[in-house]
């Protein structure tokens, strides 16, 4: 079943028009289907396909959000676009997504140097410290290895300056403490209504039991620091530009 | 919800030490975890945890289950590591699971090749561990690392045409800083081989072709081109001895699989066990169970190592059930034959001459019109664990007895990825995937789990089932023994009687090797079952 949303509407930008209204949650939804199933080959921008710009109307085969829809649902034969087990209402949230990617615009890491920013990132930035990329560093934050496959750079932009803006589920930080006072924190993987498991700080897996817990919740900030101000323009776009190169094995 | 005796949190504890290659070698001194396919460099899936007795077993219940999204057989056995569960889900799934309470803490998922193409199921037997990382090979011949605590891949590297029929199906063994892998395929015509790569990195350090090239000893044993297709694949977790530094392996059939005129000769190392150089992969002895096999034999059953006094002196041996319907004891420092003795009706030999090679029956061999084997093509085992209790001293065999085929001989010519295996022998007994009911005579083929005395060969006890067994067996030290088969009954039996003491319906046929393991004192029971893996503990 579909019902229209009323709360927000996003324009297309290019030849896709909107034809529904859309929640953040709708587009946030399309944005974990675009990423599970079509970033492999668009790329995060949907740019990678020579000739196709999905995030700016640039298609080459349909011009209507119908026939986009039969594209995603059916591929395209003689193609390396396969079809795909996506019903309607998920692919009208991925073009929804799209036309998000379409208005937000570029970032300003264009200008980034990635290998300056691979220099900050493991130097002056401190940033192994808490996160993981291709097998060094910690495990404490979310692991980077392909996160240039998975986040566009506007994104990334956005988590250097403000971690608190878009913390995605599977990075949520949890703190939880024992009936006898041990204090876990970590970033929550999995929950249940009688157990929890966690990466912990010491980066251990852990299982915990809620009977034996005296309370526990969601830590709200991000233990992730703004870089606003720690970077300069410049750092902060070398940064970005060396984590959009990275794109996992 | 009854609330555990301890009040403290860890339910499930942490990765608080590596798994370094030493404990890998010392099993037994952690027998709270399964660190190996097998539970030891051994192979012997002997749990040293006893617990649960005959006298309790009656009290088991289910703990939890972990139900795949995958309709694929669960053939994985896990792996434990001090609380934490690994195991796959078909195809190539990695999952971190609490072993207490069966939640996930991870999943890596990946999609392998289209053109992959295993022949006998997209299936996964399980995994390796080396300090924090997991190795899994893949059904598109890809060998995966994975970092065991937040489940990201570190490395991929592909070691095969999955095209041409190049697959991983069995659970690597780690040696040393190595990950040893071989490649499946046998029914493709593919070259087989047994490869290591480094564990940190991935890169190949050595690797052994179980068919001789143009020059090398055994080539001879291939007629003209015959040896590039010859298939020769590995499917099965091998076994080490770190006192010789020797790795065993078993090697897939010779291909093509039914009609063997193309390849004239004994078709070496096809249907052998090899010993290699665990640094070099240089072949020290090799022992071949059925030279020029026409019936896929394939000798990919798990090498079961003990130390044992043989005739007056202690011996190193390899026990050894194979598909053709001989149990064997090898001597695994020289690969000398020790005894050979049929575990279930045999009619293709008759014996084994003064050096253990096997005497051929005359006129048992695939014709035109059909000539009916014993055992039948899914062999008297297959590639489900048997199990030594160095308690029992005993020799635990899943078999199918009574079981034959109708083998056929059919021309067939070599087509990359295509089957090539000359005809398809005809069984009453159908696979696993087959229909569920079952309404064959004792005399077409019934499972048993059979106990053996490995230095004669005589039969001790068996448990007889209606239906034929997929599935591995495992010993405890408190001499339990834990099967199942294909008629959906996890069980567990009297190790020195074969008395039947529990079961548990599963509604799936069991095709793994069951494990045990503990957290917090309390021992668990694990079988892999249907689509979906059980976990058994006693009643509180």
């Amino acid at each position: 079943m579909w019902i229209a949303k009323s709360c927000l509407f996003i324009f297309a930008g290019g030849a896709l028009l909107a034809q529904h209204a859309y929640t953040p949650g709708d587009v946030e939804e399309g944005g974990k289907l675009f990423r599970a199933n079509c970033v492999l080959c668009h790329g995060p921008e949907g740019d990678l396909v020579p000739g196709v710009d999905l995030g700016h109307g640039k298609f080459r085969r349909a011009s209507t959000e119908d026939g986009l829809i039969r594209i995603i649902q059916n591929g395209i034969p003689g193609t390396a676009m396969p079809p795909n087990n996506i019903q309607d209402f998920q692919a009208e949230i991925i073009l929804a997504y799209l036309r998000t990617v379409a208005s937000a615009g570029h970032g300003v890491s264009g200008n980034g140097d990635a290998a300056r920013g691979k220099a900050l990132f493991e130097g002056k930035g401190e940033c192994l410290s808490c996160h993981r990329v291709n097998g060094n560093g910690s495990r404490v934050g979310p692991d980077l290895s392909e996160i240039g496959s998975l986040r566009r750079t506007v994104e990334l932009e956005q988590s250097l300056r403000d971690p608190n803006a878009e913390v995605l589920p599977q990075n949520r930080y949890y703190r939880a403490v024992t009936r006898g006072g041990e204090t876990v924190t970590g970033r929550l993987l999995n929950a249940d209504t009688f157990t929890l498991q966690i990466l912990d700080s010491k980066e251990r897996l852990v299982s915990l039991s809620r009977t034996n817990l005296r309370e526990s919740g969601f830590v709200d900030q991000s233990p992730m620091p703004s870089y606003r101000d720690k970077l300069n323009s410049q750092e902060q776009a070398d940064v970005v530009a060396y984590l959009a190169s990275l794109k996992g094995l | 919800m009854k609330r555990r005796a301890s009040l403290f949190l860890l339910l499930a504890s942490c990765l608080s030490a590596q798994v370094s290659f030493d404990r890998l070698l010392n099993t037994d001194k952690e027998p709270h975890n399964w660190l190996t396919y097998s539970g030891s460099m051994m192979s012997q899936r002997y749990s040293p945890l006893t617990q649960v007795t005959p006298q309790n077993v009656k009290n088991l219940e289910l703990q939890w289950v972990y139900q795949a999204r995958s309709l694929e057989k669960f053939e994985a056995t896990p792996l434990v590591v001090d609380g934490l569960l690994y195991t796959v889900q078909a195809p190539n799934d990695v999952v971190a699971i609490d072993a207490v309470t069966g939640r996930t803490f991870w999943t890596y998922s990946y999609a392998p090749a289209l053109d992959a193409r295993p022949c006998c199921g997209r299936v996964n037997r399980g995994l390796a561990i080396l300090g924090d990382t997991l190795f899994m090979g893949t059904i598109d011949a890809h060998l995966i690392a994975i970092d065991a605590k937040n489940g990201h891949p570190l490395w991929n590297v592909n070691v095969g045409k999955a095209s041409a029929g190049y697959a991983l199906t069995h659970a690597p063994l780690v040696i040393k800083d190595k990950v040893i892998v071989g490649t499946a395929g046998g029914e493709y015509g593919v070259r087989g081989f047994i490869a290591a790569f480094d564990a940190r990195t991935g890169k190949e350090a050595w690797r052994f072709y179980t068919i001789p090239g143009p020059g090398e000893p055994g080539h001879e044993t291939w007629a003209g081109d015959s040896w590039k297709y010859g298939g020769g694949s590995v499917w099965m977790t091998g076994s080490y001895d770190p006192a010789l530094n020797l790795t065993y392996w078993g090697i897939g059939n010779p291909g093509p699989d039914y009609n063997g005129d193309v390849r004239l000769g004994d078709n070496l190392y096809s249907d052998c066990v090899v010993a290699l150089d665990a640094d070099t992969g240089k072949l020290k002895w090799y022992y071949q169970f059925s030279p020029h096999d026409e019936f896929d034999y394939d000798s990919v059953q798990v090498p079961v190592l003990a130390d044992m006094d043989w005739q007056g002196r202690p011996r190193k041996v390899m026990l050894w059930a194979n598909r053709n319907g001989f149990m064997y004891a090898l001597d695994r420092t020289t690969g000398q034959f020790l005894l050979g003795k049929p575990f279930v009706q045999v009619n293709w030999a008759t014996g084994f001459d003064e050096k253990g090679r096997p005497m051929r029956a005359p006129g048992k061999l695939p014709t035109p019109e059909g000539t009916l084997i014993y055992p039948g093509n899914q062999g008297g085992t297959n590639w489900y664990s048997p199990s030594y209790s160095p308690r029992t001293g005993l020799f635990y065999i899943p078999t199918w007895e009574n079981y034959s085929s109708v083998f056929i001989k059919a021309p067939v010519e070599y087509n990359e990825g295509r089957r090539f295996m000359g005809a398809s022998p005809r069984s009453i007994i159908g696979g696993l995937r087959g229909p569920q009911q079952n309404t064959r005579k004792e005399n077409e083929g019934f499972g048993a789990v059979r106990a053996f005395d490995p230095k004669t060969g005589e039969k001790k006890w068996e448990f007889k089932m209606t239906d034929v067994t997929d599935a591995g067996i495992l010993t405890t030290a408190s001499d339990l023994l834990f099967s199942g088969g294909r008629e959906g009954y996890f069980f567990a039996l009297d190790a020195r009687t074969g008395e039947l003491l529990w079961r548990s319906s599963v509604g799936g046929a069991v095709a793994s090797g069951p494990m045990s393991y503990s957290v917090g004192g309390k021992q668990y029971v694990a079988v892999s079952a249907g689509n979906s893996l059980f976990v058994y503990a006693l009643r509180e």
